[in-house]
């Protein structure tokens, strides 16, 4: 039988605010224990929230981004549960009436096509903090440092069919909530996490199987195996006449398979119910516009435009797109260029992106600027370098050793282009190779790749290949 | 609407309250009587009313995104029963 997989997605974005969602306690990454956690964070008797406005801001952003619609009025409520992270007894949720529903992301699939994956909501959260299960003798550790951090739980549609689709959505997820400066996408500090609903159904069948939750999976590469882990489990299963039963399951890194953690009877009774102590949120269609105004080029807007106004391919768009930084890099470098966009693309996304990943920098820590990298390609183009020759200056602008101009002279890496030269050791080379001139007119016209290797030793590497080419012809079919 | 036994005792462990054996039964009576007390409530016609969402006819303030929270851990986990290392302990939690 063939199977049908069903994916949908629940996406935790942590808001990139200072402050936390109900309290004014600083959410910066690292701290020592506790020393970010106010008595609103501790859940002591006697506080009350009060809502950060940037956090608001912030998520209709993302709901503006993904054409969703921005309710006027929504509603925070108390998920219960006890559990020693979440010190009141309670996270503060929206439940009943979020304040983003009903929206859509447009993923590119390996074919070439798009596909569109719905958006059924996005809410407001608050996150728990962090429990440490090393031995203090015999009793866990609580660090309420991340207790109250802001969050936006994205829940998508059940729209996508393979685990590499999941991991579609999740990157351009990943790059939309970076591109609106929403949330800083580290997945190592869990700023950007991900559970997933799974199931399988024979192909044709319009209802859903019975899905698995698989949680806390905080990489790419995580998601697309448990995913493919847990569809070859439940198909298994199935066609060994088990059942899939509705339940909870955690992804085993080392192990690299999923686990059940609880059933759907063991399954917490929540008792949602609207928190008292705020005010149902009212969003003015003033402030949404106003929203509307900041919100800055889009990833596939950007991509487009690349595709259009520097004729890249559409891979190329894609992937000089990945991060706003990198596109604006990107631009930098072609307008230093003075153009060449597509030579540019291929240096930016070639030489220099693999020595980034060489090196394990970041763009912003790079020791090439755009400036510079342009001028590198400027040079190709007016045929000051060759390509060859570029690489080593390349390499040396990458050593700190100067810009491009002084590395071409210092390093003698000017292309010969003068006609009169390349022709004297043309010359040179056919008058000491006559030989191979007899047998290259005997009809071995391939040995033409032997004279050209010839020339460009003796010229350093440093003739035109080109012309060097047409020289040859000229001269050998003479 | 009657509660039976099992509900009690799954309320009571959602609540982590302790109960006695011989109290379920208590619970399970008066916790009936609320229910039934509540269920009055089905009596009236409800459509086209919006649900409440807070007593008072006001809407929540936003304040700005500021660090306004010094660190006072020290002075906070004075009351904790048992710290370490700038942790909280509690008892051990295995899920």
């Amino acid at each position: 039988m063939n199977w049908e997989t069903v994916i949908g997605l629940e996406i935790h974005a942590q808001l990139a605010t200072k402050s936390k969602i109900f309290s004014g306690a600083s959410t910066a990454y690292g701290a020592e224990p506790n020393r970010q956690a106010c008595p609103v964070d501790l859940g002591l008797p006697g506080v009350l929230p009060v809502l950060n406005g940037e956090v608001v801001r912030m998520a209709v952003k993302f709901g503006l981004a993904v054409g969703a619609r921005i309710a006027p009025r929504s509603v925070f409520a108390r998920k219960n549960y006890f559990y020693p992270d979440l010190p009141k007894g309670y996270q503060i949720s929206q439940y009943e009436l979020p304040l983003v529903e009903g929206g859509h992301l447009d993923i590119d699939l390996e074919d070439g096509t798009t596909k569109r994956v719905g958006i059924t909501r996005a809410h407001l959260e608050e996150d728990a903090g962090k429990s440490l299960h090393e031995d203090f003798h015999g009793m866990t550790g609580i660090d309420l440092n991340r207790a109250g951090t802001p969050l936006v739980e994205i829940v998508s549609e059940p729209d996508m069919r393979s685990p590499r689709e999941a991991v579609a959505y999740m990157k351009k997820l990943h790059t939309l909530v970076r591109y609106l400066g929403i949330c800083d996408g580290n997945m190592q500090e869990g700023s950007f996490r991900c559970d997933a609903n799974v199931s399988v159904r024979p192909e044709g069948q319009a209802e859903f199987g019975t899905r698995a939750e698989i949680k806390n999976l905080n990489s790419f590469r995580f998601v697309e195996r448990a995913l493919e882990y847990e569809v070859e489990r439940q198909i298994d299963l199935i066609e060994s006449g088990g059942e899939v039963v509705q339940e909870t399951r955690l992804y085993d890194v080392e192990r690299g398979e999923t686990r059940s953690m609880r059933t759907k009877e063991e399954a917490n009774d929540y008792r949602y119910f609207p928190d008292p102590d705020l005010l149902p949120l009212v969003v003015e269609p003033a402030f949404v516009e106003e929203v509307r105004a900041t919100l800055p080029e889009l990833p596939d807007e950007k991509r487009d435009r690349f595709i259009e106004r520097y004729g890249l391919p559409a891979y190329d768009a894609s992937v000089l797109t990945t991060t706003r930084e990198m596109a604006d890099f990107y631009e930098a470098t072609v307008k230093a260029a003075g153009g060449a966009a597509k030579r540019a693309a291929n240096w930016v996304m070639g030489d220099f992106l693999g020595a980034l990943n060489k090196d394990g920098l970041d763009l912003q820590d790079s020791p090439v600027g755009s400036e510079a990298l342009g001028t590198l390609v400027a040079r190709i183009e007016d045929e000051t370098v060759s390509g060859r020759s570029a690489k080593e200056v390349f390499e040396a602008m990458w050593a700190g050793e100067g810009d491009p101009d002084a590395i071409i002279e210092a390093k003698g890496l000017k292309q010969v282009t003068d006609t009169g030269a390349i022709e004297a050791v043309v010359d040179q080379v056919i008058a000491e190779n006559p030989q191979q001139l007899e047998q290259y007119r005997g009809g071995k016209t391939k040995l033409l790749g032997f004279f050209v290797g010839q020339v460009m030793k003796l010229s350093g590497g440093k003739a035109n290949p080109q012309q060097v080419n047409a020289l040859l012809k000229k001269k050998l079919d003479g | 609407m009657a509660l039976g036994r099992d509900e009690v005792l799954a309320i009571a462990h959602l609540a982590r309250i302790g109960i006695d054996d011989e109290s379920v039964e208590g619970y399970a009576r008066d916790l009936s009587e609320i229910l039934s007390f509540v269920e009055q409530m089905n009596a009236v016609d409800t459509d086209g009313v919006e649900p409440m969402a807070h007593p008072l006819d006001a809407v929540q303030r936003l304040r700005s995104d500021g660090v306004t929270e010094s660190d006072r851990r020290e002075h906070y986990q004075k009351v904790a029963p048992a710290v370490e290392a700038g942790l909280y302990l509690v008892p051990r939690v295995v899920e």
